[in-house]
């Protein structure tokens, strides 16, 4: 199994994402920590020169991930390792003006003080650059570890079978209706086939789910009834592709398949400020499921969210009253309309 | 020869409408006549008590009652049909299959598989109902009952106790007996989620139990009994059983 590499591994990191800056900020204050511990050289001395060096490490680590975060678009432009180099010459610097401030030393000169403090601010831009830098490393290959788990986790053979069962018991009454039904199916493989890497627009994905409940209409019938509660949707907003139909399907396999009678998928799209929601709820049915598919695909989605959005997204589950929803929150962020 | 009996369960309309089509198909090799069709095993076991059919190819995953629970109450039926299962991908159930030698087709069917496996099915014998416990290891969700030459079925979730009296199994609901024929053991094994065992005879619901309460035996020593949902019946709690029986009302979260 050969993995392409992902050349955007070694890219500076987005400074504005909440989960960077939190990375940033645990990292710098786990040095601190280190350092007073190894200054204060016995635990009775730690609390006081952890609240000293506090002090003076968090305002010029909050104005330099501030000013990273205004700077980061221009820096991005960048080759890597100008960017990374003006990165821990910004962080020095930032470090050097917040210098005169703060003097714990008290005994320092003050140009010693000066380069002391540049010297600290170089040093933690670099171990954090570094650390996030390891981390993408390490993360890259799960990336396309996890778009080869996802494309065969989303495959599941049981809808390909019975859906060509499906075409095969009604290309002989309604043969239109059956070639309608295998270019339904051409399109969706060809999506679940690519290489997908980019996000996709909210629209793309919502028609892409359509096509799916068209095809799965064919052979449960009357059992499936949809409701798309999506007049507020933001069609251009991008998510990543995929997003929405193993979740589809999955209400399909849980909640219709195991229905005598109807039952109804609900599927919900709304926009609110800078955040997309999206919920899905099928009926329930507690008795004899195989859980197992079920965990997988949900598993698969939370994790893709997490490499596309890190902390920023969110993924939760809820079966209660005879209906299980999946309510998921991405950042929204404005693609072409399609 | 008379045409073979066809009876076809599954609950997808085109799913059953091909079948049909390929029997027609192999009917110039393997004389054939439809003998019915149903949506799901509740269906189908009410249509084949008067269908009289010869096989029945029988779906594995469908609502209500899965297939494999279908051909352990079509085992009831006088004469039985034969029962071939198609099933889309289900790997679980292929593996079992295979492992105890039972027929199956893989859908989408090919004519040519199809009329070798009805060939094969008037030939053998069906699966008996050991082997099709082992296929559906869940457990079943109905007990079903020949009575006037019907099948009657009851829920699992509506039997209240099970007691073992002679040579039958009474299956108690709130309204009414059923008389089982089949043994307490087996029971007990099948259904260890649903019932506990509170007496050497006797199996009680879990959902069932809703309390504990002292009372003067025959012999004028105080023992435990199982005070019932809905039903005024007190079940004595053998010695040997108390500890398990306690502990799994308390365990289901039931008490208080």
């Amino acid at each position: 199994m050969s993995i392409r590499q992902n050349p955007e591994t070694t890219r500076l990191p987005d400074f504005c994402n909440m989960g960077v800056m939190l990375r940033a900020m645990l990292s710098v204050n786990l040095l601190a920590f280190f350092a007073a511990a190894a200054r204060s050289g016995g635990v009775a001395r730690l609390p006081g020169e952890l609240l000293d060096l506090a002090a003076l490490v968090e305002p010029p680590l909050i104005a330099g991930l501030i000013l990273l975060c205004g700077l980061r678009r221009w820096l991005a432009r960048l080759d890597y390792r100008y960017g990374a180099a003006l990165v821990v010459a910004l962080a020095s610097a930032v470090a050097m003006l917040f210098a005169p401030l703060f003097d714990p030393l008290g005994h320092a000169a003050f140009r010693s003080a000066h380069l002391v403090a540049g010297a600290w601010g170089a040093a933690a831009a670099l171990a954090v650059l570094s650390y996030l830098d390891l981390r993408s490393r390490a993360f890259s290959p799960a990336l396309a570890e996890a778009r080869l788990l996802a494309l065969t986790a989303r495959i599941r053979p049981h809808f390909l079978f019975n859906c060509l069962n499906g075409v095969l018991g009604v290309i002989r009454s309604d043969p239109r209706r059956a070639e309608r039904a295998l270019e339904e199916l051409s399109d969706l493989f060809r999506v679940l086939m690519a290489e997908n890497r980019a996000l996709v627009t909210l629209g793309e994905e919502i028609a892409l789910c359509r096509q799916y409940l068209e095809l799965e209409h064919l052979r449960l019938g009357e059992r499936l009834s949809v409701r798309w509660d999506a007049a507020d949707c933001p069609v251009d907003a991008l998510v990543p592709p995929l997003m929405l139909q193993p979740l589809v399907e999955n209400a399909v396999y849980h909640g219709v398949e195991p229905s005598a009678g109807p039952a109804e998928i609900v599927l919900g799209v709304r926009r609110e400020g800078d955040v997309v929601h999206v919920e899905i709820s099928n009926p329930f049915h507690a008795e004899r499921d195989h859980h197992n598919g079920n965990r997988m695909a949900l598993e698969n989605i939370r994790e893709r969210l997490m490499l596309f959005y890190d902390l920023e997204a969110r993924m939760e589950t809820q079966a209660r009253d005879g209906i299980y929803r999946v309510r998921i929150q991405v950042p929204y962020r404005k693609g072409k309309a399609p | 020869m008379n045409p073979l009996r066809v009876f076809i369960v599954d609950d997808e309309a085109p799913a059953r409408a091909r079948l049909k089509a390929l029997l027609a198909d192999v009917a110039p090799s393997v004389p054939n006549e439809l003998a019915g069709e149903a949506a799901n095993g509740i269906e189908a076991l009410e249509r084949l008590v008067t269908a009289h059919a010869d096989v029945a190819l029988v779906d594995i995953r469908m609502p209500q009652m899965d297939g494999i629970e279908l051909a352990r109450h079509l085992g009831r039926l006088d004469p039985a049909p034969a029962v071939v299962f198609t099933t889309a991908y289900d790997q679980y159930a292929v593996q079992a299959f295979e492992l105890n030698a039972v027929d199956y087709l893989v859908k989408p069917v090919r004519a040519q598989r199809l009329a070798a496996a009805l060939d094969k099915a008037c030939r053998s014998r069906p699966p008996g109902q050991e082997v099709l416990q082992r296929l559906a290891p869940q457990g079943r969700r109905h007990f079903s009952v020949a009575e006037r030459g019907r099948i009657q079925l009851v829920p699992v979730a509506d039997v209240v106790y099970l007691k073992a009296e002679l040579k039958y199994v009474t299956a108690r609901t709130r309204e009414r007996e059923f008389l089982l024929d089949e043994s307490l053991t087996h029971l007990e094994e099948e259904l260890a989620a649903q019932f506990v065992r509170v007496h050497r005879n006797c199996l009680a619901a879990r959902a069932a139990i809703a309390g504990f309460e002292r009372a003067a035996g025959e012999d004028g020593e105080t023992h435990w009994v199982v005070r019932l949902a809905g039903l005024d019946e007190r079940l004595p709690v053998s010695r040997r059983q108390w500890p398990a029986v306690k502990a799994a009302f308390t365990g289901n979260g039931a008490a208080g």
